[in-house]
């Protein structure tokens, strides 16, 4: 280690701060705001001065956003509900299907192999616009329009190419010998994928499916386009905020709030595990 | 009772031919080294006896069944590898574990198997560590631990040695011809350490670009190589190497080296008047006394300890370098100008273009180290 003086150490502290204030303040400022009234959020300058409400929290857990010029219905809570059982729905079939594929992609190089792989990727680079049009006229006459399980279908263009490259990319990392060692020793080959490839692999698999549930979470145009109000996510249902008498800031913050904290929650989580994953040195054996 | 049979096996990788048309058998209970180069295709040849890898052609026989349509996990074989390739999520009792836990047997009987091999290579107080935090010696044993402990009839090993330090490749050295004839399985030990090789091989087989360049007894190999190259692979230091032709007078094939007659026997006859490769190993030139009939002038130039051997750098009269071997503890000359004398029965003479030996090793007497 090498040695700091102490003029380095606080130069240090001091810009570490500036990157985490400059990171942390819009979440900050979001909090504050999911505090207050339209009033007191709109007041120019913006202060920190103001006494705290719950009355956001209140309206979007009730049901009933009062506005000063009437009073509307909003399902946040159920929106919220979508977005947690879409995300967690899509990201367990991407894993389902995507992490054998990417083991297989990883350790069969097969005619053709490198093409598929590439093609699934490509999956990403597409607009979802450029998809949904045509995507919407076939689901609804196949009856997958508005559905739950219509979104989770489409929500693996998203899902699946992230999990199937990082995924695969870990996969490669863990030497064939080690695998090798394993089926030699009398085990057969989904026995080896399931007690030497899978755990070794574990880092990259959570990192992957974390990532595929971020994104998950944030999508926005397809089930806006594919689903109606009773199935949409909380990034569909903050349109609600925005209504006739003006935007409901207030809410739009708590709203906020509470739609990141299932993600942040499972990025901690995760982080914990990633970094463990990652310092036990994994596969060199 | 295992025999392993390869018949014309071939593997390419694309375009590389990487085992070429090989064909070899083993005994039951035989110890056979391959051994080579590194990308001679040892550790390929080894992995597609264990299943892992598959050939394009030929067949592979085991127990005189061909093995084409059997799984690596039906095999029947131990492996090690030369980078140990532990389970890293694993501690070492349950890495040797693993072959134990196929099948149905009872904590009790795993846990003994476990303990038996751990025991025989002084592992047993590691068994609760994860591999990284073994050394590389205990790793290596865990890794052989593993290999052995299914007790199977046919054993694999990949260079084991390659990654220990030398004290340790020492020790294993002298300890693993009596650890591998206690399993009583038949072995193929691949190595690139020609003294491993020598060591612990009851036959050799010599590979060479995906190809067995020879195979035979330790001794056949060193002291009628096939090749050239075959025989700089086998001995440290090196063999000298002089471009010669062969000549015959009345009293007998001969060749010229620093204006010295070296005479040949008839054997090698052959090599007359054709443009050869003489080969000499260091330790069959000795110093002798000057104008002792025979003896060739050297310059030495320096000289230094090689384990339990002394090797001289000396030049020729015509500026040729030579290397000359000679047990620690012996008196000899150490600089200026000496003479020397060459075994001329030790003298290994080849085709300068094709590097082949002009003498047939099946020919060679082995007890005496000379062409019969």
């Amino acid at each position: 280690m090498e040695h700091q003086s102490k003029l380095e150490t606080v130069l240090r502290g001091i810009a570490l701060l500036l990157v985490v204030v400059f990171f942390m303040f819009p979440i900050f400022w979001i909090f504050l705001m999911s505090l207050q009234t339209n009033e007191t959020i709109l007041r120019v300058p913006p202060s920190i001065n103001f006494e705290p409400t719950l009355s956001n929290y209140r309206a979007l857990i009730t049901g009933k956003l009062e506005t000063s010029a009437a009073s509307l219905e909003i399902n946040f809570l159920q929106n919220l509900w979508n977005s947690v059982f879409l995300s967690v729905a899509s990201v367990s079939l991407a894993l389902l299907l995507g992490v054998p594929a990417a083991y297989a992609f990883a350790r069969h190089k097969f005619k053709g192999s490198e093409d598929i792989a590439f093609t699934l990727l490509s999956f990403r680079f597409a607009p979802p616009l450029l998809v949904l049009l045509p995507l919407s006229l076939y689901f609804q006459k196949m009856g997958l329009a508005d559905t739950y399980l219509g979104l989770i279908w489409v929500y693996q263009l998203i899902c699946l190419p992230l999990i199937l490259w990082i995924v695969r990319g870990y996969f490669e990392d863990i030497s064939p010998d080690i695998e090798y060692a394993y089926r030699v020793a009398g085990h057969s080959w989904f026995s080896t994928f399931r007690k030497i490839a899978l755990p070794l692999a574990g880092p990259g698999i959570a990192a992957a499916g974390l990532l595929a549930f971020i994104f998950a979470w944030n999508n926005f145009i397809f089930a806006l386009v594919l689903a109606s109000a009773d199935k949409q996510p909380v990034t569909v249902g903050a349109l609600a905020f925005i209504t006739a008498s003006g935007i409901q800031y207030g809410q739009i913050a708590a709203a906020i709030v509470m739609s990141i904290a299932p993600t942040l929650a499972l990025a901690l989580y995760a982080q914990k595990y990633l970094v463990e994953g990652l310092s036990l040195g994994a596969v060199k054996g | 009772m295992t025999t392993l049979e390869l018949r014309a096996v071939t593997k390419r990788y694309k375009k590389d031919t990487v085992v070429d048309d090989v064909s070899l058998t083993v005994a039951d209970g035989e110890t056979l080294v391959l051994f080579g180069p590194s990308g001679a295709g040892k550790t390929v040849l080894l992995r597609l006896i264990a299943g892992v890898v598959e050939p394009e052609e030929g067949q592979i026989l085991i127990d005189d069944e061909d093995m084409f349509d059997v799984d690596a996990e039906h095999r029947g074989v131990g492996m090690a590898f030369q980078n140990f390739a532990l389970f890293p999520h694993m501690s070492a009792f349950d890495n040797i574990a693993s072959p134990l836990t196929v099948g149905k047997r009872s904590v009790d009987e795993i846990k003994a198997g476990v303990d038996r091999v751990a025991k025989l290579l002084k592992i047993d107080h590691v068994l609760h560590h994860a591999p990284r935090e073994l050394s590389n010696g205990q790793k290596q044993r865990t890794s052989l631990a593993r290999a052995l402990a299914g007790s199977p009839p046919l054993l694999l090993l990949d260079d084991p040695l390659r990654n220990v330090d030398a004290k340790l490749r020492f020790e294993m050295r002298l300890e693993l011809p009596q650890l591998l004839a206690g399993q009583g399985a038949t072995v193929i030990y691949v190595t690139q350490d020609y003294k491993e090789a020598m060591a612990l091989g009851q036959r050799i087989a010599v590979l060479a670009e995906g190809r067995i360049a020879q195979i035979g007894t330790p001794e056949q190999i060193y002291l009628s190589p096939k090749t050239i190259d075959i025989a700089r692979l086998f001995g440290d230091p090196v063999i000298n190497c002089y471009d010669v032709v062969g000549q015959r007078d009345d009293t007998g094939v001969f060749v010229e080296l620093s204006k010295q007659r070296l005479s040949l026997d008839d054997s090698k006859a052959n090599c007359v008047d054709k443009n050869s490769v003489l080969g000499i190993r260091p330790e069959s030139i000795k110093f002798v006394p000057e104008n002792t009939p025979g003896s060739i002038p050297i310059t030495i130039e320096a000289e230094t300890p090689l384990n339990e051997k002394v090797v001289t750098l000396a030049l020729t009269e015509g500026g040729r370098e030579m290397l000359i071997s000679r047990p620690s503890g012996t008196v000899a000359p150490t600089t200026g100008n000496a003479f020397v004398k060459i075994d001329q029965r030790a003298l290994l003479i080849f085709d300068q273009t094709t590097g082949e030996n002009f003498v047939d090793s099946s020919e060679i007497d082995v007890d005496r180290g000379v062409a019969a």
